[in-house]
């Protein structure tokens, strides 16, 4: 009998995997926002109101849809025109590196353009996988309630951005958006927290500044080499 | 829960170590998990028992050790112990910590014959 020292991350796959996505996307200029919730709190719903948007815009566009089954969400993202491919994950509760890695072989990433990935509806696991992503999107609707940051601190914690959905409802529910902004403002100082509401639009102003502001730090265009 | 996924990626670090360092059974692998790793230890082991059939790990003790959580207080600067990420300082009260441990998830050791 003997032992071995073996000291291994058991995400460094992960890691690898998602490293190599970002020197791809690193390379081609490819901004990446990865989208994460609980199930309904308005991924898809949000993405397909954006792309509209973006689209008036220019700019090249594609989608990755992550669901545990039915290609339902990549119907709805084509039907806008942007290409969307759909991963199924079966059983797996979350996106990972290598999924993604595989999808873009399908369907390669919009070079200069922005990638968004809608992960699987859930609040716990997709916070602990690196995609190679620029950004970490989370969506907190508000018919959840106020409390949500610090009973799924994990994913509250690696958010960039942090959309508080269905504004559009607040009155009818009694939602205190201050103190949702407070409860996520203890798990994670560094988010910037915005209101939409992808049913009206409202809000979409900010969220899009946001997406372009951010796009331009993260993957600036770079000048032509002839 | 993504400790299937988790458990896969265990049994190929165990057959990679295992194969590197010519053994020809694996007794224990050893872990050390963190208190925020999201981690449910008992479906870990559940998930490790399945995916080590038919390998090298098949019939290995999982022997976990959880590290608990720590913090930097950017309010009174001192290193402290917590239990959950959105705890106050026990030492100032303040709200103002950076979480610094904690989050491991590792393979750390092999018993091997
Ligand atoms: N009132 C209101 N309803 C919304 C809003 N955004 C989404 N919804 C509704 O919420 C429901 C779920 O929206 P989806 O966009 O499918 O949610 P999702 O997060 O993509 O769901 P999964 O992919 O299943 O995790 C739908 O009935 C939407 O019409 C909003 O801003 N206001
Ligand atoms: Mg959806
Ligand atoms: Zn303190």
């Amino acid at each position: 009998m003997r032992r071995i020292a073996v000291e291994q991350d058991i995400m460094a796959k992960n890691g690898r995997a998602a490293a190599l996505n970002r020197d791809r996307f690193a390379r081609e200029r490819t901004f990446v926002v990865n989208l994460m919730s609980s199930p309904g709190s308005g991924k898809t719903t949000l993405l397909v109101r954006t792309l509209q948007e973006l689209k008036t815009r220019g700019g090249r566009l594609a989608v990755i849809e992550g669901d545990q089954q039915t290609t339902l969400d990549a119907d709805r993202i084509r039907a806008t025109g942007v290409p969307a491919v759909q991963v199924n994950t079966g059983k797996g509760c979350h996106l990972d590196a290598e999924m993604i890695m595989r999808a873009l072989a399908k369907q390669p990433a919009p070079a200069g353009g922005t990638l968004f990935i809608e992960n699987v509806g859930n609040l716990v696991c997709p916070a602990g996988f690196d995609l190679g992503e620029a950004k970490k999107v989370v969506i907190a609707s508000v018919t959840e309630g106020e409390d949500k940051p610090l009973k799924y601190p994990d994913m509250f914690a690696v958010a960039d951005l942090v959309l508080v959905n269905k504004v559009d409802l607040v009155a009818a529910l009694e939602f205190d958006v201050a103190t949702l902004k407070a409860n996520v403002k203890r798990v994670n100082p560094k988010a910037t927290v915005l209101e939409v509401s992808a049913r009206t639009g409202a809000g979409f102003e900010a969220w899009l500044a946001w997406l372009s502001s951010s796009r331009t730090v993260t993957a600036p265009v770079e000048a032509r080499v002839p | 829960m993504h400790e299937v996924a988790l458990a896969q990626s265990i049994v190929e670090i165990v057959r990679d170590q295992a194969r590197a360092n010519h053994a020809d059974c694996v007794k224990a692998v050893f872990l050390r998990i963190g208190a925020f790793a999201n981690v449910e230890p008992e479906a870990l082991s559940f998930g490790f028992e399945s995916a080590a059939r038919g390998t090298i790990a098949e019939g290995a003790r999982l022997e976990i050790e959880r590290t608990p959580g720590s913090a930097f207080c950017a309010g009174c600067g001192s290193d402290v112990q917590v239990e959950s990420r959105v705890a106050l300082c026990p030492s100032c009260g303040s709200g103002q910590l950076l979480i610094t441990g904690g989050e491991e998830l590792r393979v750390t050791e092999l018993e091997v014959s």
